[in-house]
């Protein structure tokens, strides 16, 4: 067995979300800089200037990328040789999230039940989603995800008959049902197959692959090239003012499924698309 | 793009001027409100109380801010999604508010109600907070402080970025934007 003290998690989640709340993966910022060249709209490209202008300030002056600075979601691979050490993983977690908000101005936007509404003024607790997985290292992860786009994403339990075309039209259908809502450009993250909640975790850990990466089992690269021309083909454009640009990528995951059923979820994430990958 | 320069008070007068797609920089006072605070506003209204502010050619900004480094004047200050305020925005219209601003889709009612009072919905660019922060020259907190980030701030601001989503006749970039930009496939 190998021991990691829950500690060091503690300190890297802390790590990552003051991070990325400051600064983004190069992969999207290079996209912009692509973007802003072939933009068919002038007020579509008058925005992803300002993105672009936005990322520079916001890592300049170290003040956040946007001011939903999200609710914290944690995916946790663990190799089944670890034993973990020190405090419970969900405090290390917990903890984490607490200090990176608190010591980095973050904003607490998190409420302690659904219905009173009161605020835990830390933005914990985090989403946590654990996974054993095998060997002796611990895979971390970190996503903060903004409600704006969060809001806009839906589930639905296909019927196997409706196939490949009934995927398509729900994810093309969904995104421009949400319009500008979820601050185009968007990333759409689709989950097809196991259950109703398997497809949801899919579409959220979808979001995290690299921008543009197509998955790597042709059938679904093919659908996900197809959604995203139709998506981009809609008008919404930055920002929804209209243009040709209103998704910046489209990541699919599947899974076994019950002979019954087909599960879609589609999970939207803004241009703001904050996530961190840690290995210990 | 050409950007139009616009004085707060929005008197009618100057909000019948804009049109939809214009590009709009704001200086004078806007007020922040958003859900909790409007849930309380709409309160006081029912209860004829005073308000936190005069809504009479008044601007509100649908937005809750980061808080700031110390030193700084203002944290990531952009815009929420304003389509959560629209149960809670006619009786602000029908009390003289004249500009709101957010980003997002509006109701019909909510349309129909900008159309009816001569007034104006800007969008600002969602996820642009940090660069919006530079516009922001002083912020004052002035009511349901307990709120935290949902309190009613008073804003004053130079340039402050914004386009116009609808205009006083109802016309909707999100509208005639997709429109203009849509194609087969
Ligand atoms: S959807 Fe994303 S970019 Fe838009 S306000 Fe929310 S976190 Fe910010």
């Amino acid at each position: 067995m190998r021991e990691v003290s829950t500690l060091l998690i503690k300190e890297k989640i802390k790590k990552m979300f003051i991070e990325m709340n400051h600064e983004l993966g190069n992969d999207v910022e290079a996209f912009l800089n692509k973007t802003r060249e072939i933009e068919e709209s002038p007020i579509g490209r008058e925005v992803l200037e300002n993105l672009l202008d936005n990322l520079a300030i916001a890592k300049e002056k170290q003040i956040p990328i946007c001011q939903d600075t999200g609710m914290a979601v944690v995916f946790l691979q663990i190799g089944q040789e670890v034993a973990l050490t020190d405090m419970f993983i969900e405090e290390a977690v917990n903890q984490g999230v607490r200090e990176a908000y608190q010591e980095g101005y973050l904003r607490k936007s998190v409420v302690k039940e659904p219905l009173e509404r009161v605020n835990t003024k830390d933005n914990t607790p985090a989403v946590i989603h654990y996974e054993i997985v095998p060997g002796n290292r611990i895979k971390i992860s970190a996503m903060a995800k903004g409600f704006g786009s969060e809001n806009m994403g839906k589930i639905k339990m296909l019927n196997p008959s409706d196939g490949k075309e009934g995927i398509v039209k729900f994810v093309v259908d969904t995104v421009s049902d949400a319009g500008p809502n979820p601050c185009p450009p968007v990333i759409v993250g689709v989950g097809v197959g196991g259950t109703m909640e398997k497809a949801a975790i899919l579409s959220k850990k979808a979001l995290l692959r690299p921008l543009g990466e197509r998955n790597p089992n042709q059938t679904y690269g093919e659908i996900e090239k197809d959604i995203l021309g139709r998506i981009n083909a809609s008008g919404i454009g930055p920002q929804g003012f209209g243009g040709s640009c209103t998704a910046m990528a489209v990541h699919m995951e599947y899974y076994p499924t019950h002979i019954a059923g087909l599960p879609v979820a589609v999970n939207i994430n803004c241009h703001v698309a904050r996530h961190r990958e840690s290995v210990i | 793009m050409e950007k139009i320069i616009l004085d707060t008070p929005l008197t009618e007068k100057r909000a019948v001027n804009l049109k939809c797609g214009d590009m709009v920089l704001i200086s004078g006072t806007l007020y922040t409100a958003r859900d909790a605070a409007h849930l309380r506003m709409i309160d006081n209204i029912r209860q004829k109380k005073t308000l936190p502010f005069e809504l009479k050619d008044s601007i509100i900004y649908y937005a809750g801010p980061t808080p700031e480094r110390p030193g700084n004047i203002s944290g990531s200050f952009g815009p929420t999604t304003s389509s959560r305020m629209d149960k809670m925005t006619l009786p602000l219209l029908d009390q003289g508010l004249r500009g709101m601003i957010g980003k997002g889709l509006r109701s019909p009612e909510v349309i129909e109600g900008i159309k009816r009072n001569k007034a104006v919905y800007f969008a600002a660019i969602g996820g642009a907070g940090a660069m919006i922060s530079n516009s922001i020259k002083g912020i004052e907190i002035i009511a349901y402080d307990d709120l935290g980030t949902e309190a009613v701030r008073k804003l004053s601001v130079k340039d402050f970025p914004v386009v116009v989503a609808i205009d006083t006749f109802g016309e909707c970039i999100y509208d005639s934007g997709r429109n203009k930009y849509k194609k087969e496939f």
